[in-house]
């Protein structure tokens, strides 16, 4: 049953133009913005400080297009179910497969492997884009350095784990505008936001929040006040786990 | 088959469907009639499993329709005109349907023509009109050549070309015998097509029996006649003890049939030019039945709140 449902909804995404649009959006935002921030960073690298000069990260420069990038993802990860409760479809999906868990787990699939395969073309486009940018400037950034090749492979996971992160989202609220609106405050604005909390909480707030977790896994240097790049994937994937998990249970609860 | 057992279902605290039970047997449409708001769809979408009732089962040829091995090849379903992806196209639409139930390809193209839909099948379904889209859900339905059909107010927003093919369509599957059980709140539309209806008010059971008994069973039933002697006429009914009124230019009478307005008139020796039995008598029928479980009456509303 789940094969012929992955097929289906595979047919049924790949059919539908927002579908490409968000897609080409993720490459062009995370590669574009990347390219931006490399040329920007090199050049103020010269008037930072001692400290910033320690912690600069060009591979983390070149991937910082995917704080843009994941929105695309999350915004198609939304849409893949909230839309069906928008336009009425998912009363054909949920009739034609009563299982709704099978459903959620299909559409769950194809989210988590579109976000991985795009975002890990984006990731090593953004790295090799820069790499140039960088050069001119006397940075060169090398594949073969340690953590690299990790960082831009986590770039990929990081955003498949977006788009789980929205898909989560979108089965819980079943409205696109509130869940877009709610993934881009978790995953763009907020995280900034909590580093003005004050103290030793609000350092871990900080620290374990969303994205300023999850995007240590693009990093080759570490951060001052930040988890490592493991550990904080490992909090960035609790926090989907936690909406994907209520999103099973309610949406096989509630009425359709 | 279709078996509801004791349906409740609440909405917050509205009552939208109380303990209702009924059967609809194969080989004849059935007729799921009640004024708006009386949970149809609510009962609809229960059988679906779309809905959870609150207590309660419906089954489906014996069995909870969530539990369907193969659910398109059970049962299949036309409710409200969206319930499609506006962004696809109507063939990819019914492809993935398909595909979800592994049902083969070529039935994608086999319903496309049942419904006449072959021309629009690369459209996508937000340029569609409301015929179309309905003539899609009906493929869609079809796609699994189901046992069991649920047709949701299936001829609302058609031209009377569209009502007619949708009318002769649902026959033809009950004579396939299957189960087809069609949602309406129109009598008049249910007289032509159903031969059992089911009559609910309010979410309650209030008739489970035969169209033509029930349209019987009305008190209602008028006979108009139309006579170049109306007045005449007129006066030989009130002979005979029969209380007549004028409408649109005929004389209505209730109480008698057509054969007894015939003989009446042949007796007084007044021409008859035109005589019916009236068929509102069967919205009538309808309305009597239905008037207490109405769930707003016109003009009940008084300054002082709802009388």
């Amino acid at each position: 049953m789940f094969w012929s449902v992955l097929r289906s909804e595979y047919t049924k995404m790949t059919s539908l133009r927002s579908t490409r649009w968000t897609l080409v959006a993720l490459v062009v935002a995370t590669v574009g913005f990347g390219a931006l921030f490399a040329w920007g960073a090199s050049q103020s690298y010269a008037g930072s400080s001692a400290s910033d000069k320690l912690h600069f990260d060009p591979v983390a420069i070149s991937l910082s297009g995917i704080a843009f990038g994941q929105l695309a993802i999350a915004v198609l990860a939304v849409l893949t179910i909230s839309s069906e409760y928008v336009n009425g479809a998912i009363r054909a999906t949920f009739t034609a497969v009563p299982r709704r868990g099978i459903v959620l787990a299909a559409k769950g699939t194809l989210v988590t492997i579109a976000g991985f395969v795009f975002g890990l073309i984006s990731s090593f486009a953004a790295f090799y884009v820069a790499k140039p940018i960088f050069a001119h400037y006397g940075f060169h950034p090398s594949i073969g350095d340690p953590g690299v090749l990790r960082a831009i492979i986590g770039g990929g996971l990081y955003v498949a784990a977006s788009g789980l992160f929205g898909f989560g989202l979108g089965a819980l609220l079943r409205r696109t505008a509130p869940a877009i609106t709610l993934a881009v405050a978790l995953l763009l604005v907020a995280p900034g936001l909590t580093n003005l909390l004050p103290g030793a909480w609000g350092q871990a707030v900080f620290r374990y929040f969303t994205s300023n977790a999850g995007q240590q896994i693009a990093f080759t240097v570490q951060q001052s006040n930040s988890l490592g790049p493991w550990s904080g994937f490992g909090v960035y994937c609790v926090w989907w786990i936690v909406f994907v998990a209520a999103a099973y249970v309610l949406v096989q609860r509630r009425d359709a | 088959m279709i078996e509801a057992r004791g349906l409740t279902k609440h909405y917050g605290k509205t009552l939208a469907v109380d303990d209702l039970s009924f059967t609809v047997e194969p080989g004849t449409v059935t007729g799921f009639l009640g004024p708006n708001g009386a949970g149809k769809s609510t009962t609809m979408r229960m059988i679906l499993g779309l809905d959870r009732p609150n207590s309660g089962a419906a089954l489906v040829n014996g069995r909870p329709f969530v539990d369907s091995p193969h659910p398109m090849r059970e049962v299949g379903a036309l409710l409200e005109a969206r319930s499609a992806h506006p962004g696809l196209k109507a063939r990819d639409h019914l492809r993935q349907l398909a595909q979800s139930n592994r049902l083969p390809a070529r039935r994608v193209d086999e319903v496309l023509a049942l419904t006449g839909m072959t021309d629009a099948a690369n459209r996508r379904i937000k340029g569609l009109s409301l015929g179309m889209t309905q003539r899609l859900g009906l493929a869609a339905a079809m796609l699994g050549d189901p046992s069991v059909l649920l047709f949701d107010e299936p001829v609302n927003g058609l031209d009377p070309e569209g009502i007619h093919w949708i009318r002769t369509f649902m026959k033809s599957l009950a004579a396939e015998g299957r189960t087809v059980l069609v949602s309406s709140h129109l009598m008049s539309e249910m007289s032509l097509t159903a031969e059992h209806l089911v009559v609910i008010g309010r979410g309650r059971l209030i008739a489970d029996t035969s169209t033509r008994d029930f349209i019987r069973g009305s008190s209602n039933n008028s006979v108009r006649v139309r006579s170049p002697q109306q007045e005449a006429l007129a006066q030989a009914f009130g002979k005979a003890g029969h209380v007549t009124r004028e409408v649109d230019g005929f004389l209505e009478v209730v109480g008698m049939t057509t054969d007894e307005v015939g003989e009446l008139a042949w007796k007084a020796k007044v021409p008859v030019h035109e005589l019916f039995e009236e068929r509102a008598s069967l919205e009538e029928a309808f309305m009597e039945l239905t008037r207490e479980s109405v769930e707003f009456h016109a003009g009940s509303v008084t300054p002082g709140g709802v009388a």
